[in-house]
């Protein structure tokens, strides 16, 4: 059957299918909007949501379309509404480049304002935006650690027990019947979990990529693929059938 | 044509006809007569009619009488322009042109310029112009966005477009439309001359060497020459059995083989790489002879294609299997047999591929034609006798693409700065643009400024302004060098270059190691290391992708595990298809084809029936658990993959539970749960509603907005009306970042701005390429009211082609989510310990 057929004959309320995992012992939801939910803190964390991608191109000459800031911002809020958070972490890369956050339009700055409000947020510096995040609500930092977890923006070579990073925009690689079909994906074999990174306009490098070599035990990574209302997880042996 | 004609020579040309014996063709000297009498034509001559000199004379004959120009006169800008679609043809040609004008020591600077022109040259050729330049169309468009334009261009007095008729079709005819716009600006008395293979319709290709203007039907004169000597064709005959599906003609080799024993030197053509790449590897192991046989196609690495090219010209080669970059007008020396395996697709493409033999046009050109399968054979009978009756499918002009005009925009920009109204009168002169609206060529500019989006927020960032004196002009010199790096219309789809290398005695790969062409990432991506497949002639082991490039080692087999893509096939030919739809209904031609043919379709009228040329047949019959329904559309593949796309949402609506489609040249399977075949017969009119022609409003634009496809389209657009750097200044982006880039930013803008200009484009490339809308909106007309419906309790001989199809495709793109459940599904059944079956 093919994904066309698929979608038409599902109902409209399909069930929402997240993948149930455990890092450095600590259980966690990855959801198919992109993020992860530690449900023992209310945590929902995201990361390399680029906002203001469309614009900083703009500022070099290619005018890409001035709607992915409030594209990422309307996925967000529905991840927000569906599991209620205490405590927003975004991982850094939050903003495309430095200047991002300060010349962001008023109305999305409204729109994180009511994400934040009743809840804490967290924004952890990444490479795109050292300098941490202008005049949003929130605490801006290099790195966090929280219940068991450690959250920074690039993964550490070695040291990896319970470090939820991002940086690296994973994605995987199915294959079968002689095709490929490629997501955005989370990736962890229990002690670490590089996340997929949530902007609409961010693109993905695959898990078999050299950046990735040594940041995981191979034999227990699991990718769980993001599908349009499901989580797909393939065992990484498995990808290539 | 009287001969003192010819006294209208100047007299080094009658001494060099004279010394060589030969006499000036009648229809060289009509167009130089044209020429001279202030008027542009356009030259339809067969191959090896002497066209290349027919369409340099007027100039050489015009630079002859004003004689060189004496060192230190002042600047004079260049006089003839020859713009052609290949590079190779245009170093090819300043070969050909230079000798005869040695001999005849005429007064004449000849030049090429191409993307290969060393900088220095370049400059020197800005600062001091040869009488003629040689170059592409692109090489044109980035002349004419330089502000030295005007003074480059201003003494032009002819432009000579060669194989016009494989330019214009394509966006790239569309740039070039534009560019000869300008030109004609630049040096109002500037007169075109065409020269083109014989088309379907001249008129169109008239009106595009002319200036066009609402009111008046201006278009250039022709000249026709007739055919030459008519070429003997055949239909490869064989002992072998002619297999009912697949593209490879295995079973034609030794057949080919002796033909190429045969003759001097042959050329062999196929429809794709890959076939190109099986039919040289399955020569060469049958080759006892030691034959010099090459292979030639467009993936190869640049160098190794050169060397062939050289050898073929030396008459070093005896065979050379080739793909379409093969198709134009070089001179491959003396071929005096072309064999074509697989179908042509197109009576045009056909006759133009049958040309490259035999240069002399008053003899006759051979050819054999090899089906690879026996609809195949049809369809050689069909293009056979649409050779002789000199039939014509070649594709029209067509409305002329949003993106390439916003492209050409910017570059006019980079020019100097324009006036807006001034520059629409002088697009809609060009004939692609003639029938272009105001309105949208505002919403081009606002694109071109800044983005044109609904929402207004990139003024301050714009590429080009209006300034006060209502001009439009350059916001930076960033914007003109970024233009620079971008110009043309051809986007390379992401390729890796491929490396062989060797394995030392550790067992690690080693560096280094000759390049072998390159491949497309698509393919790659389905391979694993120690994978097989065959390129360059070689059976290779896929060792990895070291950034961009791909290993690979050399394999010790023959028999490669992966088999190649069918990338780049073309559909069939609406001309062909309506033959081949002839043919079946009738009797009279039926008769003339090969007995193994004849005895399939007989067997057919028996099981079921042979549908009339207007009539669609749809047979619906059970196979294992699964209920079949093949309609025999033929109208190339393309429009029945859409086809197979829209009636599986119908059936699915519809509550048949259709599982999938497979779509080939001539028909479309779909398949499904329940019994397709008891439910039209059931209820009448079921099956006219299910093909209705409704199907193309709110389906259709539902599938295209998750369509695979469109993404495609919409990277192209966004590539060439300049949203996307395809190379950016200082970093080249590869073509993988490109592709994850623009699929993403597709969805985003189709999200929030559907109506986007680039969009627009996008569909509008959408309804004649990828999908074929068009042609699939023309079947659906036709076939109204002449459904017929035949259930049968097995599957007929007409459908195991199609049936045989199956399992080796599935819609690509569509089956996504479905492949990956399969693969999650591997991971469920792990951690249940079951090996197969999961109860779920």
């Amino acid at each position: 059957m093919h994904r066309l057929a698929h979608t038409l004959s599902a109902p409209a309320t399909a069930p929402l299918l997240q993948a149930q995992t455990v890092i450095n012992g600590v259980a966690a939801i990855c959801d198919p909007l992109g993020g992860l939910y530690l449900p023992e803190t209310g945590t929902l964390v995201v990361s390399d949501l680029h906002l203001e991608k469309g614009s900083a191109f703009a500022r070099r000459g290619m005018l890409l379309p001035p709607y992915d800031t409030l594209a990422t911002l309307r996925v967000l809020e529905a991840a927000i509404a569906r599991h209620d958070p205490k405590l927003v972490i975004s991982l850094g890369d939050n903003f495309h480049d430095r200047v991002g956050s300060a010349v962001m339009p008023d109305t999305f700055r409204h729109m994180i304002a009511s994400m934040a409000h009743g809840r804490e947020w967290v924004w952890i510096n990444g490479n795109h935006d050292p300098d941490g995040a202008f005049g949003l609500p929130g605490a801006s930092m290099d790195e966090l650690s929280h219940a068991g977890l450690v959250f920074r923006h690039e993964p550490r070579r070695g040291e990896a027990v319970g470090e939820i990073a991002g940086h690296l925009h994973p994605a995987a690689t199915v294959v079968r019947r002689d095709r490929a079909v490629r997501r955005a994906c989370f990736a962890t074999d229990g002690a670490r979990m590089l996340m997929p990174a949530f902007g609409v306009t961010t693109g993905g490098l695959d898990l078999r990529h050299r950046a990735m070599t040594g940041l995981f035990d191979r034999s227990k990574l699991v990718a769980h693929m993001l599908g349009r209302d499901r989580i797909y997880s393939v065992r990484f042996a498995k990808l290539i059938a | 044509m009287l001969q003192g004609d010819a006294l209208t020579l100047p007299a080094p040309f009658l001494r060099w006809f004279g010394e060589k014996g030969w006499r000036p063709r009648a229809h060289q000297l009509e167009l130089l007569a044209r020429a001279e009498a202030g008027e542009s034509t356009l030259l339809i001559a067969p191959t090896g009619a002497g066209k290349t000199l027919a369409g340099f004379l007027p100039s050489l004959v015009d630079l002859t009488r004003r004689g060189r120009i004496p060192p230190g006169s002042a600047f004079v800008g260049i006089h003839t322009l020859y713009i052609s679609p290949l590079k190779a043809l245009a170093v090819d040609i300043e070969r050909n042109l230079m000798k005869p004008v040695g001999e005849m020591g005429l007064p004449v600077r000849i030049e090429n310029r191409t993307g290969d022109t060393p900088t220095a040259k370049r400059q020197r050729q800005k600062l001091n112009p040869p009488d003629i330049l040689l170059t592409t169309p692109e090489q044109l468009a980035l002349l004419l966005a330089n502000g030295e334009a005007t003074r480059f261009f201003r003494d032009l007095r002819y432009v000579v477009f060669d194989e016009l008729h494989s330019l214009v079709t394509s966006k790239r005819g569309h740039l070039l439309s534009l560019g000869l716009a300008r030109l004609r600006r630049l040096a109002p008395r500037l007169q075109t001359i065409g020269l083109s293979a014989t088309v379907a319709d001249p008129m169109d290709l008239q009106r595009w060497l002319a200036p066009q203007a609402p009111d008046k039907n201006d278009h250039a004169g022709l000249v026709l020459v007739e055919g030459g000597a008519k070429p003997q064709i055949s239909i490869l005959k064989t002992e072998e059995h002619v297999p009912w599906a697949g593209h490879s003609a295995r079973y034609a080799i030794a057949d080919v083989y002796a033909a190429i024993k045969e003759h001097g030197t042959t050329l062999l053509f196929v429809n794709t790489r890959s076939q190109a790449e099986l039919l040289f590897q399955e020569l060469w192991t049958i080759n006892d002879d030691n034959l010099p046989i090459a292979l030639h196609h467009g993936s190869l690495d640049v160098a190794q294609r050169r060397k062939v090219e050289a050898a073929m010209a030396e008459n070093r080669l005896r065979a050379v299997v080739a793909t379409s970059t093969l198709d134009l007008g070089i001179d491959w020396g003396d071929v005096d047999l072309v064999v074509h395996v697989g179908a042509p697709k197109g009576a045009s493409r056909l006759a133009q591929r049958i040309g490259r033999a035999n240069h002399r046009m008053d003899e006759p050109s051979k050819a054999i034609l090899v089906p690879a399968n026996r609809f195949e054979v049809m369809e050689c009978q069909a293009a056979l006798d649409a050779n002789y009756i000199g039939a014509q499918d070649t594709p029209p002009v067509g409305k002329g693409a949003l993106d390439v005009l916003a492209q050409h925009v910017l570059g006019m920009a980079c020019a100097a700065p324009f006036d807006p109204l001034s520059l629409y009168d002088e697009i809609t002169t060009a004939s692609p643009y003639m029938t272009l609206a105001w309105e949208t060529f505002e919403r081009v500019i606002d694109f071109v400024a800044t983005g044109g989006y609904a929402l207004k927020t990139y003024e301050r960032y714009a590429r080009i302004r209006k300034t006060k004196d209502g001009l439009y002009r350059v916001s930076n010199p960033l914007v003109a060098q970024q233009y620079r790096l971008n110009v043309g219309t051809i986007v390379e789809s992401p390729m890796l270059n491929v490396r062989l290398v060797k394995r030392n005695q550790r067992g690690s790969l080693g560096r280094g190691g000759m390049s072998l062409g390159k491949v497309e990432e698509y393919f790659l991506e389905m391979l694993s290391q120690g994978d097989t497949f065959m390129f360059s002639g070689k059976v290779l082991r896929f060792e990895g992708i070291r950034e961009n490039e791909c290993l690979v080692s050399q394999a010790f087999t023959f028999d490669p595990k992966v088999p190649s893509y069918a990338g780049g096939k073309f559909p069939l030919s609406t001309y062909l298809a309506q033959q081949v739809r002839k043919m079946l209904a009738d009797p009279a031609r039926r008769a003339a084809l090969p007995e193994q043919v004849r005895d399939w379709l007989s067997l057919q009228k028996d099981a079921s029936m042979l549908p009339r040329e207007d009539e669609l047949l749809i047979e619906t019959f059970p196979r294992g658990s699964r209920h079949y329904m093949v309609a025999y559309a033929f109208e190339g593949r393309l429009a029945h993959q859409t086809l197979g796309m829209l009636l599986t949402r119908r059936l699915d609506r519809a509550g048949l539970k259709p599982l999938g489609f497979v779509a080939t040249d001539y028909s479309l399977a779909v398949w499904a749960l329940d019994d397709l075949g008891a439910t039209f017969e059931l209820r009448r009119g079921a099956l006219a509603e299910l093909f209705d022609e409704d199907m193309l409003g709110d389906d259709l634009e539902a599938w295209l907005n998750e369509s695979f496809l469109l993404k495609r389209t919409f990277r192209n657009c966004a590539v060439i009306a300049g949203l996307i750097d395809q190379r950016h200044p200082g970093k080249e982006k590869t073509g993988r970042q490109v592709t994850v880039s623009a699929d993403l930013i597709y969805d985003v803008l189709h999200a929030h701005e559907p109506d986007h200009l680039l969009l627009e484009a996008t569909r509008n490339d959408a309804a004649t390429g990828l999908l074929d809308i068009a042609r699939l909106g023309d079947m659906l007309k036709r076939i109204k009211g002449h459904i017929t419906h035949r259930r049968l309790d097995r599957i007929s001989p007409l459908a195991v082609p199609v049936m045989l199809e199956i399992g080796k495709e599935m819609v690509q793109g569509e089956a996504q989510d479905f492949l990956l459940s399969e693969a999650a599904d591997d991971l469920i059944n792990e951690a249940m310990g079951v090996g197969h079956d999961v109860d779920r």
